[in-house]
């Protein structure tokens, strides 16, 4: 049976492109069909790119000249709070609707630049705020594996879209989760730049002091080839790093995991977690051993800390960064708002509010230091350490209803992660009831390609990367 | 209310709207006067989804040149701000300034009377957009389909000014009368123009002035303060004088007909109409106002490194009141001060016969400043031959006046009794002593000055 085009990855996909095996055209319409086919059921895409045949057309020519460009040709779905020009930006909000950015995110800028093409743009939960997508107004996207589920979020249309192979390569972004917890539902590869390794530049900020743009992809290596494109300082960021990217692909040559120290963290164990889920990070703990680490389980602060100060802290900066809708602009009302961002406005407002700032975010933010002191020394002795990316696997369509701490719940695990702007990788480590389930390998802040090597030779060596059949 | 005394308490608060060549956080140009609405903008400075500030190095070295040369202190480790209210002139509902951590804080401008008024903080900020009240004409309509054209009533938004750095330049309320509120705004306005920072133009709104203003009464019950006053939209030095003194009868009156002190609720906003010469009431500020202030999270944390100061100030130019404090340290009588600090020859001449120990430098500068010595001719030989027996140094001068005043008792008592022409005859005693060396206008100013001292 030959390989259908929608089961390559990227680098396989560009390398039949550069052979003139496949045609960018080709490619094209084979997506545009199966999104006809698949969007209706799963809701992944909230608009498609109206171009795409002629810029199709267009990178074919580029091709048979023969140019240069690393990613020329390749399909790329964006989530849609990356602001790109001739392409509606939503966010998954009614006040952004039919919003036509003047202006390109630097992210989407360097993927064009590198000769990607846009296919569309994804559902999330509305402004990024959930893990769950149940909150876009825009209705939830489904879960690929069981279309009973949720894809989890904010980036839940870009894993869904990983998984069901509706585009070779997807873009999201992470404020705590939103990139690795719904790939880990999905059961596809999320990665998770440091802060500030990626520009949030025309990304619509949600809480500024975490966001990080990062892909979600079929494997590491494709995760590893379009960070080293998005990844560098910004002079529209004056966030970003300015620390030198890495040839993170070229630099995935490690073979085993000799000579690494990874931690198990007891505390990311939980109590309410599933047995099956534990024993899967167990033994993907054994797998560490066998691939040549050291594998110690360490103890890190209870990660309910982390949740109290990602509430405060994330509340906060987005009760201000929404305060630009104030119903003057962008043509839709304050009104429109769902119920989850007026609840994080509200949140946010108050622990702002004089004689609130103290106890709230003054205190989280001492809380938030001393978790980055902890990691800090924590990474003096473990090159990574590793855990569940979400205490279980995806859950149901309506789980959101009435818990409006149901993110933090998800994302516990990753919280304390977030907030100290580390990288990591969610990878799928196995199944429990037919679900996928993530594994977080996560490391210190800019050493991406340790993690990514990391994450590459234990993907390699294990066999969880699956696609649901009924949308293989 | 025979025994009431009122003091004026008045603070100013100054915004000093910054030259450079783009805005503060974007690469717009800054320069924004009478530019076609809207055409210097960007998606930072219009605040759109997604974009970020970056911060301009040049505007951050300018507001620490200011903060250097009102000899603040400057806080090492700083940060911005966000400072969240609404108003349709805001792009993103929050405006990037500084709050717990200005740049700069604690210094203070010395007065002509060498009073020192402490300025409490001075700090970095963004200008916010401009609201247009119009009527727009009506618009060209197909009579079909609209009955009648009316014109209509809008609100318009120019963002062109959004995000132009402006520094703010707090007081602390130690200006006690409307000159020195005028000197202390004055001087103020020279020391941003001879630091190149802002052109300081008032009518183009480079410079606003917002003074603070409430009494203090005392009557035999104890201190009474009236409540604080925010004075507004004023354009001018004068205008600000005299809207404080306006303020001063207002509040004063005000004070004595209801009461009313001062309150952490009750601080005032009030504009000044220049042709009615009034203040009159703008908006009541909100109960304690909540701007609901937290670090900027977009804009890293800023460190300023000893030696990047130690340049900075280095780099200031030397700054009048500076020249001027020298010049009397010098032994130069303020009266000539004031007018050498201004003159970059007379200036020179002085620091060439600064340590000449054959020159009386405030003679020199008496000479030079009453143009007695032309400064194209050899200095030093004027010099010598207007001061060959050194009568024209005032002390002598004085010496001798003191000799006629006791030598002349009568003329003295005639004066006294307000005989002005006894005047003229001391006047002459007192040239003749000189043999004429000295010109009369100057022997009768010391004379007179003399006697009313007897």
């Amino acid at each position: 049976m030959t390989k259908a085009i929608h089961h390559y990855t990227a680098i396989e996909l560009l390398a039949e492109l550069k052979a003139k095996r496949l045609t960018v055209l080709e490619v094209s319409k084979h997506y545009l069909q199966r999104i006809e086919k698949y969007n209706p059921v799963l809701n992944v895409y909230l608009s498609i790119n109206q171009n795409l045949l002629e810029e199709a057309q267009a990178a074919d020519e580029e091709i048979k000249r023969g140019s240069g460009k690393p990613l020329l040709g390749l399909l790329i779905a964006v989530k849609d709070n990356f602001l790109t020009k001739g392409l509606p930006t939503t966010a998954s909000s009614l006040i952004l609707k039919d919003y036509y950015p003047p202006y390109e995110s630097t992210v989407t800028k360097k993927l064009l630049d590198a000769g990607a093409i846009i296919l569309g743009k994804t559902n999330m939960d509305a402004w990024a705020h959930g893990s769950s997508t149940e909150s876009s107004q825009y209705g939830p996207t489904l879960n690929p594996w069981d279309l009973s589920r949720l894809s989890g979020g904010s980036s839940g249309g870009s894993a869904a879209a990983i998984s069901a192979q509706l585009a070779p390569i997807a873009i999201g972004s992470e404020t705590s989760g939103s990139i690795r917890q719904p790939a880990a539902w999905c059961g596809v590869t999320g990665f998770k730049p440091s802060y500030g390794r990626v520009s949030r530049y025309g990304v619509i900020s949600m809480a500024s002091s975490t966001d990080s743009p990062g892909p979600i992809t079929r494997d590491i290596a494709d995760a590893a080839l379009i960070t080293s494109i998005i990844a560098g300082q910004d002079r529209y960021d004056a966030t970003s790093s300015p620390k030198p990217v890495d040839k993170y692909l070229d630099l995935l040559t490690k073979k085993d995991l000799k000579g690494m120290k990874i931690g198990l963290v007891k505390e990311y164990l939980l109590s309410s977690m599933k047995v099956e889920v534990k024993s899967l990070i167990q033994n993907a703990a054994e797998k560490f051993k066998e691939l040549g680490a050291q594998v110690e389980e360490i103890s890190l602060m209870d990660p309910k800390y982390a949740i109290g100060v990602y509430t405060v802290i994330q509340r906060s900066e987005v009760s201000s960064n929404l305060a630009r809708f104030d119903g003057i602009r962008y043509g839709n009302g304050r009104e429109l708002f769902g119920d989850e961002a007026k609840r994080r406005i509200m949140l946010g407002t108050f622990t702002l509010s004089a004689g609130y700032y103290d106890a709230y975010y003054k205190k989280a933010m001492a809380v938030r230091t001393k978790i980055i002191n902890e990691f800090e020394n924590t990474f003096k002795t473990y090159d990574a350490i590793i855990g569940a990316v979400s205490p279980g696997p995806a859950q149901k369509v309506g789980a959101t209803k009435n818990e409006p701490m149901f993110g933090e719940m998800e994302d516990v695990l990753i919280n304390p992660t977030s907030l100290s702007g580390l990288t990591g990788v969610s990878t799928p480590c196995g199944f429990v009831d037919g679900l996928p389930i993530g594994l977080q390998i996560t490391g210190n802040q800019f050493e991406e390609t340790k993690i990514l090597n990391i994450a590459k030779v234990y993907q390699d060596s294990t066999d969880f990367i699956k696609y649901p059949d009924q949308f293989n | 209310m025979k025994d009431l005394k009122s003091e004026l308490l008045i603070g100013a608060e100054v915004h000093i709207e910054l030259t450079t060549k783009s805005k503060m956080f974007c690469g717009c140009p800054a320069d924004h006067f009478g530019k076609d609405p809207n055409t210097q903008t960007c998606p930072v400075c219009l605040g759109l989804p997604g974009a970020l500030p970056v911060p301009n190095q040049r505007a951050i070295e300018d507001t620490l040149k200011i903060g250097l040369a009102l000899k603040c202190e400057i806080n090492q480790r700083s940060h911005f701000d966000r400072k969240q209210y609404f108003y349709p002139d805001l792009s993103k509902g929050y405006q990037i300034s500084q709050y717990d951590q200005p740049f700069c804080h604690d210094g203070f401008v010395i007065l002509d009377s060498g009073k020192k008024i402490r300025i409490e903080r001075v700090h970095l900020e963004e200008d916010t957009g401009k609201l247009q009240h119009d009527t727009l004409p009506p618009l060209p309509v197909i009579p079909s389909e609209v009955e009648g054209s009316i014109s209509e009533r809008v609100s318009l938004i120019d963002f062109n000014r959004s995000g132009v750095p402006l520094v703010e330049i707090v007081s602390y309320p130690d200006l006690s009368s409307s000159d020195e509120a005028k000197e202390y705004l004055k001087k103020i306005h020279n020391l941003v123009r001879e630091l190149k920072v802002s052109d300081a133009d008032m009518e183009k709104g480079q410079m606003r002035l917002e003074p603070t203003v409430n009494l203090k009464i005392t009557d035999g019950k104890g201190d009474h303060y009236t409540p604080l006053v925010e004075l507004k939209n004023i354009n001018s030095f004068s205008f600000a004088a005299a809207a404080i003194n306006y303020e001063a009868k207002r509040q004063l009156e005000e004070w004595q007909k209801t009461g009313i002190e001062k309150s952490k609720s009750n601080k005032a906003t009030r504009g000044y109409d220049s042709q009615k010469k009034v203040t009159f009431p703008q908006r009541q500020k909100e109960e304690a106002k909540d701007y609901r202030y937290f670090p900027e999270p977009d804009i890293p944390p800023l460190h300023f490194s000893s030696e990047y100061l130690k340049k900075i100030k280095e780099s200031l130019p030397k700054l009048p009141e500076e020249i001027k404090r020298e010049l009397t340290d010098l032994g130069i009588d303020a009266k000539y001060a004031e007018i050498i600090h201004k003159d970059k020859v007379m200036l020179s001449l002085i620091q060439t016969y600064k340590s000449d120990p054959e020159i009386k430098i405030n003679n020199l500068a008496n000479l030079l400043v009453n143009k007695k010595i032309d400064p194209s001719t050899d200095i030093k030989k004027s010099y010598l031959s207007l001061n060959r027996s050194g009568e024209t140094d005032e002390t002598k001068i004085k010496e001798i006046i003191e000799q006629v005043l006791k030598a002349n008792p009568a003329a003295v008592a005639d004066y006294r009794k307000g005989k002005t022409n006894a005047l003229g005859f001391l006047v002459g005693q007192v040239m003749r002593q000189t043999k004429g060396e000295v010109d009369p206008k100057t022997a009768n100013t010391l004379l007179a000055l003399e006697l009313s001292k007897l």
